[in-house]
Parts: structure tokens; C-alpha cells; sequence
């Protein structure tokens, strides 16, 4: 059923492909750490209009769909004279989406963080930035990790999305393929193969480092954070 | 040139015929899905070797390819082995298989979160293992299943606007039908997300309520 010399054939272009998908990844995720920070932070503040904002925003990005945003901002940003390439629109989605799920990855971290902590770095009369690069996020970072690597895989298995506002991901390279060729067989299971790998490989990276995290809290006698299973995040 | 009253009412009554194909598919892979993560949770934990290899291979190329390289799969391979299905049974087949992989996960740690004692319990009352596992385990773990059950139907709503691209005329397809036939890009696709967002909203005050209810059932603050 496969032609595996034609596979071979168009293995180059998938894998070229696969790079444009790696850099949706990590421009994306780099963005969406960077939002979920400032969503997680703006929810904490004082002002409560800042955080009704940052609560509807996470509402908003959770409630719609990723392709209709993608769409919104690629269509309808160039009529009101603001142009971004495809891929440069699709990282920018990308990351402000998955932001938006970071904001409670970052949330249920610092609140893990017992009331304690905070009245003692206060008792102790530490500056707030001390509190927190040497109190709070010294705790409250290595059981954020594991879930923030899921959803780093998870927003990897969202590139293809990309292909719907023309950009030549993995997936974006098997329908040119098909479109050209006029099978189907070959580009789409090559795709789904590379996809299936990559994530593979990279979920086993995530539960290693779930091992370690948990290895060095048990030792400290605290306990072990179990991640919630790779969300689908779409 | 329309303006923004006029093209609303041009684009609106299109756009909710294709809201209630999203309803009818997200409620149809619904509960193709509930089933199967219960099939697929079962079949993890059977006794016979084989079948469990299997399912595990299910839930992780199901969990580590996306919906959308699988929806095409489906929509573009199957015809050439010579099974042809309807666009709606591919998307309804194709969203369900995918979430399904995830609920399969819901159902287990749902199953495991139930305490040991139950299941002693209810044999100290000379229940039968299958008595114990439907009148005494299954009812406390659906309720601990059920916010991730209420989240994974947010996100099956999100979901089925891929079922767009293998030519489902659903709310998304809508839109683009409408930004072609109207060329407002803008009213079109605001509408669009005014929708979806009008349809997944209110399930997460349900969720928050359900996490609630669970968290009590379990006897720990949330």
C-alpha cells in the first residue's frame, strides 16, 4: 500500500518541513512563557481591573478555537494595515494561546507554596524581590516542569494548525505533496510518523524529568507531584 | 459598502446554521468518546498481554500525532483501503478516537483516586467483585471524573472546528464561506469567535462547579 521509494523521495521536504515546525515550537512556547508569566502575575496585582482583564483574556483564548484566531489575525490584521508573515502570525497565536494555560501552570506553582513561606521571608523583613528569587521560586519552580514540558509537546502537536494560513510545516509539506501528487498514503503517514517521534522522544524527556523532580522532593521529604496527562490543547 | 448592523444581519443566520452542525458534532463525538475511554480504560487494564500492548500503542500514537494530521489521515487514506465513510461519520470517528485517548487516562486515574478501603469494604460486606466495582467504586470515581470529563467537552468544542478542513460545513467553514461571499474579514471572524466562545463559556462555570462537588466528594479542599 506504501510506496516506500516515493516516501524516500519526499522525505527531504517533510524534514525541511520539520524545521519550520520546531521554530513555530520554540518561538511560540518562548512567547507563551513570557504571557503566562505576565497573566499570572497581573492575577495576583492589586488592581482588580488588571486582573478582570487577565481573567477575560484567559477566558477568551481558553473558549475559542486556536484555528479561528489564527484566521482572525491573519486576515483581518492586514486590512487594518498591520502585516506579519505567516509563520511570524502563527508563532504570535500560538504563544498567546498557550499563555493562557500557563498563567494556571504558574498559578498552581506559587500557590503550592505554603501561607507560611511568605510571612516568614516577611518576618525576616526580606525585600520582595529577595522573597521571591530565593524563597518563593526556588520551591515553587521544579514542580512546575513537568507540566510546562507537556505543554510544550502539546503545542508542538498544534503546529500543523499553521498549515491553514499557509505555512509549509510538516504537515503544510505533505498537503503540497498531495495536492501535487495526488497521493495521500505517503505525506500523510510520513507526517503523522515525524510527529508521532518527535513527541515520543519528547514525552520520555518529560517523564525523566518528572522522575528527577520528584527524586530530589522525596529525598527532602516533601511530596511527589504526579503531572496531569498531556493536554490537548487545540 | 455594508455597514457593521447590515452585514451582521446578512452573515448572522449562516453563521449559527453552522453553530448547530459544531453542537451536533461536538455532542455526537461526545459520547463516541465517553464510551471509548471507558473501552480503551478497560482494555488497559485487561489480564491478556496483547490486548494491553495494543491499547497502549492506541493511546500514544492517538495522544502523539494531532487531531488534525489524524482527521486528514482518515478523510484521505481510508477511501484508498477501500472503506468509504461520510465526512460526518470521519470527523465524529476521527475527534472521538483522539479524544478518547485522553479520557482513557481521565477514567483511569479517576478509578485509582477512589481510596483502597472502598474496595476492602465492600468486600467485608461480602459484595461480589463485580458489585463492589459497579455499586460501590464506579459512582465515587465518575464524580472525581467528571470536571476533566466537562474539560475535555470545552476543548471537543474547540476541536471540532478542524473538522473545517475535511470540507464539514460547521461554524468555522461557515465563516469562511461568509468572508468570500462578504469580504468582511473582521465582522466574520469576530462573530465566529463570539460563538464559540458563547458555547464554551458557560461549561466552565459548570466545570468550577463539578471541581467543587468532587473536591467535597473526596473529602479535601480543592
Amino acid at each position: 500500500m506504501i510506496d516506500w521509494r516515493f516516501m524516500g523521495e519526499i522525505l527531504p521536504e517533510l524534514l525541511r518541513g520539520l524545521v519550520v515546525t520546531i521554530q513555530a515550537t520554540l518561538g511560540g512556547f518562548a512567547i507563551a512563557l513570557v504571557v503566562g508569566l505576565l497573566l499570572a502575575l497581573g492575577r495576583r496585582s492589586g488592581l482588580p481591573l488588571l486582573r478582570r482583564f487577565c481573567d477575560g483574556y484567559i477566558a477568551v483564548m481558553r473558549c475559542t478555537p486556536l484555528l479561528v484566531q489564527l484566521y482572525f489575525v491573519f486576515y483581518v490584521l492586514p486590512a487594518y494595515g498591520v502585516r506579519f508573515g505567516a509563520l511570524t502570525t502563527g508563532i504570535l497565536v500560538l504563544g498567546l494561546h498557550i499563555g493562557a494555560y500557563l498563567a494556571e501552570v504558574y498559578r498552581a506553582g506559587i500557590e503550592a507554596i505554603p501561607r507560611g513561606q511568605w510571612e516568614a521571608a516577611k518576618a525576616l523583613g526580606l525585600a520582595w524581590p529577595v522573597t521571591w528569587a530565593k524563597v518563593i521560586l526556588p520551591q515553587a519552580l521544579p514542580p512546575m516542569l513537568p507540566p510546562l514540558g507537556n505543554f510544550l509537546i502539546g503545542l508542538f502537536k498544534e503546529t500543523p494548525l499553521l498549515a491553514a494560513i499557509t505555512v509549509i510545516d510538516v504537515f503544510g509539506a505533505a498537503n503540497n505533496i498531495a495536492g501535487q501528487t495526488y497521493r495521500y498514503n505517503e505525506p500523510y503517514t510520513a507526517a503523522a510518523i515525524i510527529l508521532l517521534v518527535v513527541s515520543l522522544i519528547a514525552a520520555y524527556g518529560v517523564n525523566r524529568l518528572e522522575r528527577f523532580v520528584n527524586r530530589s522532593r522525596r529525598a527532602k521529604g516533601e511530596v511527589a507531584v504526579r503531572t496531569a496527562e498531556r493536554p490537548p490543547v487545540l | 459598502m455594508l455597514d457593521i448592523g447590515e452585514s451582521v444581519a446578512v452573515v448572522l443566520p449562516q453563521l449559527l446554521k453552522g453553530a448547530a452542525v459544531t453542537l451536533k458534532i461536538t455532542a455526537l463525538a461526545a459520547v463516541l468518546a465517553l464510551v471509548l475511554s471507558f473501552l480503551v480504560a478497560a482494555a488497559r487494564a485487561a489480564p491478556w498481554t496483547p490486548l494491553r500492548l495494543l491499547t497502549v500503542a492506541y493511546v500514544e500514537v492517538f495522544r502523539g500525532t494531532s487531531a488534525i494530521v489524524q482527521l486528514f489521515y482518515l478523510f484521505f487514506i481510508l477511501p484508498s483501503f477501500g472503506v468509504s465513510l461520510s465526512p460526518t461519520t470521519t470527523a465524529v470517528v476521527g475527534l472521538a478516537m483522539n479524544f478518547s485517548a485522553f479520557g482513557s487516562e481521565v477514567v483511569r486515574s479517576g478509578l485509582e483516586a477512589v481510596a483502597r478501603g472502598q474496595h476492602e469494604a465492600a468486600a467485608a460486606l461480602g459484595m461480589s467483585k463485580l458489585q463492589a466495582y459497579f455499586l460501590v467504586v464506579l459512582p465515587q470515581a465518575f464524580v472525581i471524573m467528571l470536571p476533566s470529563f466537562g474539560n475535555m467537552l470545552i476543548d471537543l468544542i474547540k476541536a471540532s472546528s478542524l473538522v473545517s478542513l475535511i470540507t464539514i460545513t460547521e461554524l468555522t467553514f461557515a465563516g469562511r464561506q461568509m468572508v468570500v461571499t462578504t469580504g468582511m474579514p473582521f465582522t466574520v471572524w469576530g462573530l465566529v469567535l463570539l460563538i464559540y466562545f458563547a458555547m464554551a463559556y458557560p461549561l466552565t462555570w459548570v466545570v468550577r462547579m463539578l471541581e467543587k462537588r468532587a473536591a467535597r466528594f473526596r473529602g479535601s479542599p480543592a
